[in-house]
């Protein structure tokens, strides 16, 4: 094959195959932290043009590997290689001028600056020793309409929408002409549209000629979106493959050894026509507008729709977190006045399980057993704590849940997210509630705690609970409902069950193409 | 391939010198205040031989309870993630009122031991009651606490320049001599300011680190959201905190008022900032979330014992007492940040 010239780079649309020089190239890295061997001698080369997927469990190396190539971490051994040059010592500083973005997980932004100061930060345009404000916005806008962001230059980052921040993440990366763009779980935190939006925009970066390197737990999307798969498990390289050569099936299959069905538990419900909660004209200032739903027992309730529809803020005014403008709540038949939480959790035996980790649901700096009692924590005595039956109590909980703690005594802040989830889920489960509402419940973990969750959720079912979940994924609201509720801008629009429940249908009414007249609204 | 198991911990990214370094500032930050108070006690005996005596270290002691009864209240503010810089005016505002009180009843022919009593329980309940201000001000008026007291602080201040009429509020001396005992009396051999001390330090510590109250304090400190989601009333958990520092404030107080035997508009300046430091310095962290009523009376130790040293000795001017303080505070927070970025 006789080599091409290496500009104009190569469109995406003739295959990855075609470039012969690889923009970045890994040669025999491998990682340890301390004793432990996180990577394991991995080859891999990323193509111009090319939308590269790493996929892999918590903890199979993926972060540490693509943070090694941004020049974050250094390898133990192996060489890094952009277009063919071998990088002596990477730093981020390096790799960055060489067109190297790295788009974190947890978004980096400066929140108390605006849309524009974020897009140049370190990189500022100036004009002797003033900043030259003009040409900045100018190109700012330029910027912010490539990615298709529609957001005010002078707006305070931290007033802005996850979305629209990740938005401006980008827009950094444009603003400085990537060359290789990496991004680790960047729809984390995104409904399907904003999605989809952020992948017409990866698209376009690949067809420019970057090389895109992309992370992801979601399957779906890695097939849509790459051109290429590399599965990693364990530190080591299991399998890279063209993306229309291998099923979803398979990559779980090599992720973690077992097949995309056994995720879920089976579908069991009987079906009971009581209700155990019943919401009617619920409204919450600025977010729900006159919801009604009911409950029933020992059903597991879906609340499906996009960011912002009202669904979080609705829960959390049934629960009492949030101040509502109107409406009634019935338990079993009978009226409940709203309050605050403490309240609602003795009326109505209901816990809520917060979607923000670490913002709502453990104290990071604190252990996992103390995390674990807070809520709820007279069962342990009115005014002092029973020390004893709470470690007893804890330790019941490990076990069921099955969460890895190697120090009793180490903040949460220092274990995975799965495990942090189920010290979440081990928390509001202890207080032996009647109505669970788990809001995001899978949101950043692994494959392997999903299913554990998911089996939990639907064992919990069983036993008579009621459970609501509220998700952005649509596969785990398809998979684990007996019913779903679509809200869509602060209103309930449809409640689904049986075949109903399916992915187009749910979309439609999440998005407005299709309005239904729901037999509980208005 | 397939029968491999999901591997779900995350690799334990710490290295070993990492471990070990983190542990001995663990440690250091744990022990450190300690380590100064006995440093501070060695320096002393090298200095002075009469440093140990009993007379000595029962003065210590006795000159520590004010700010240390204030500081166990100071604990709780600041373990909430708040701060209270009224507690200086707020002191001398209780002394103006009991003083006052005492006055009028004994003026008008009440047994001295009641005219006491009611001075006392006028002292406590105004303690309170100004706690449940600062309080309801810093959470239902939504108020940052450094505002609210700030402003209380200048309120407490001038309405004791007023009460005083811009001048002295004086105990008279039949009542001050019924009073001195409160002071000046021992039992056991022991002063009673520091038996009173040793009371509220042991009372402290338990409902801190013993009961619900004390966790729901580190827990609003840390993460008021998150105990917000975990069915915590965080606002009366704030307003019960200040109230525990007003009750605190009142009682210190009331011990100090025969020593005083007067209140004007200088008594208590920068009181706050002595009882903000000793919580600080004995490892309360000033972001709230953590924090040890031990650890503030060791604080309070060290600040009443540069006096004392500076005092015994002539190799630093006493007028330095307040550039040694400050290095100890600065001293107390380099700590505590070696220890929070690892």
């Amino acid at each position: 094959m006789p080599p091409k010239p290496q500009s104009p780079p190569e469109p995406a649309a003739s295959g990855p195959s075609a470039a012969p020089v690889p923009t970045l190239a890994a040669s025999d890295v491998s990682k340890a932290f301390g004793s432990v061997a996180v990577l394991k001698s991995i080859t891999l080369s990323f193509q111009p043009g090319e939308i590269h997927a790493i996929v892999g469990e918590n903890g199979a190396g993926k972060t540490t590997f693509v943070k090694i190539l941004a020049g974050m971490i250094e390898p133990t051994s192996g060489e890094i290689f952009f277009r063919g040059n071998r990088i002596e010592m990477a730093t981020l500083r390096g790799m960055e001028s060489l067109g190297v973005r790295f788009i974190h997980q947890e978004l980096n932004l400066a929140e108390d600056l605006t849309v524009v100061e974020n897009i140049f930060l370190g990189r500022e345009v100036a004009k002797g020793p003033f900043l030259d404000e003009a040409t900045m916005r100018e190109r700012g806008r330029k910027v912010l309409a490539q990615v298709g962001a529609d957001v005010d230059l002078d707006a305070k980052v931290k007033d802005l929408r996850v979305s629209e921040k990740q938005l401006i993440e980008i827009a950094r990366a444009v603003a400085q002409r990537a060359t290789a763009l990496i991004l680790d779980e960047p729809t984390s935190v995104l409904t399907q549209r904003e999605a989809d939006r952020l992948f017409q925009i990866i698209q376009q970066f690949a067809e420019a000629g970057a090389a895109i390197i992309y992370i992801s737990h979601r399957l779906e999307e890695v097939k849509r979106l790459a051109h290429c798969i590399t599965v990693l498990r364990d530190g080591h390289l299991i399998a890279t493959r063209k993306a229309g050569e291998i099923s979803p099936n398979e990559i779980v299959r090599l992720m973690v050894g077992r097949s995309l069905q056994d995720l879920f538990p089976k579908k069991n419900y009987n079906r009971d026509e009581e209700y155990v909660l019943e919401v009617r004209n619920l409204s919450v200032r600025g977010y729900v507008t006159n919801a009604s739903f009911g409950l029933k027992k020992g059903e597991i309730l879906g609340f499906a729709g996009l960011i912002g529809a009202g669904r979080t803020e609705l829960f959390e005014g049934v629960m009492g977190l949030r101040s509502v403008s109107s409406g009634t709540i019935f338990k079993n038949g009978k009226r409940i006045k709203l309050s605050d939480y403490p309240k609602a959790l003795r009326a109505l035996c209901a816990v809520y399980l917060p979607e923000d980790r670490k913002g709502k649901g453990l104290v990071v700096s604190f252990d996992a057993q103390t995390n674990y009692s807070l809520l709820g924590l007279e069962r342990f005595g009115a005014y002092f704590v029973n020390r004893r039956a709470e470690r007893a109590a804890f330790k019941r909980a490990i076990e069921q849940l099955q969460i890895k703690i190697p120090d009793r005594s180490m903040p949460v802040s220092r274990l995975s997210g799965g495990n942090q989830q189920k010290v979440v889920l081990a928390k509001v489960l202890a207080t032996e509630p009647e109505i669970i509402v788990f809001d995001e419940p899978t949101r950043g973990i692994d494959v392997g705690t999903k299913a554990q969750i998911y089996h939990l959720i639907a064992a919990m079912a069983a036993e008579g609970r009621s459970c609501v979940v509220i998700s952005s994924e649509l596969l785990e609201i398809i998979g684990l409902c007996h019913r779903v509720i679509v809200m869509r801008a602060s209103r309930i629009v449809a409640s689904l069950e049986g075949d109903a429940i399916a992915e187009d249908e749910i979309m439609m009414y999440a998005t407005g193409l299709k309005q239904a007249h729901s037999p509980f609204d208005q | 391939m397939n029968s491999a198991q999901a591997v779900e911990t995350k690799p334990d990214q710490r290295t070993e010198t990492g471990s070990n370094w983190r542990t001995i500032a663990k440690w250091a930050q744990t022990l450190g205040p300690l380590i100064a108070l006995l440093l501070l006690v060695v320096i002393g005996v090298l200095l002075n031989p009469n440093f140990l005596s009993w007379n000595n270290l029962s003065n210590v002691l006795t000159r520590s309870a004010f700010i240390g009864i204030i500081s166990v209240g100071g604990t709780f503010v600041i373990v909430t993630g708040q701060i209270d810089l009224s507690v200086g005016a707020m002191a001398a505002f209780i002394a103006s009122l009991m003083i006052i009180v005492m006055n009028q009843l004994a003026q008008s022919g009440w047994p001295l031991p009641t005219a006491l009593i009611a001075g006392m329980i006028a002292g406590l309940v105004v303690g309170l009651l100004a706690g449940v201000v600062n309080g309801l001000l810093a959470t239902k008026g939504r108020i940052d606490s450094f505002i609210v007291t700030l402003g209380t602080m200048g309120i407490f201040r001038s309405l004791v320049t007023f009460m005083a009429n811009g001048g002295t509020l004086t105990l008279d001396s039949g009542v001050r001599e019924a009073y001195r005992p409160v002071f000046y009396d021992s039992w056991l051999n022991v002063p009673i300011p520091v038996w009173v001390l040793a009371i509220v330090v042991v009372i402290g510590t338990i409902v801190l680190t013993k009961t619900r109250f004390g966790r729901y304090c580190r827990a609003v400190g840390s993460n008021a959201e998150v105990a917000h989601y975990s069915a915590i009333r965080v606002s009366h958990i704030r307003v019960i905190a200040f109230v525990v520092q007003g009750f605190c404030v009142a009682l210190a107080t009331l011990l100090y008022v025969p020593r005083l035997g007067s209140a004007s508009s200088s008594t208590g300046v920068l009181w706050e900032l002595e009882a903000i430091t000793a919580v600080v310095v004995g490892g309360t962290a000033l972001r709230g979330g953590s924090g040890r009523v031990w650890g503030s009376i060791v604080g309070a130790l060290i600040l009443t014992l540069i006096g004392n040293i500076l005092n015994l000795t002539s190799i630093i001017s006493v007028y330095l007492n307040g550039a040694v303080q400050g290095i100890i505070i600065l001293g107390a927070a380099l700590l505590q940040r070696s220890s929070r970025t690892r």
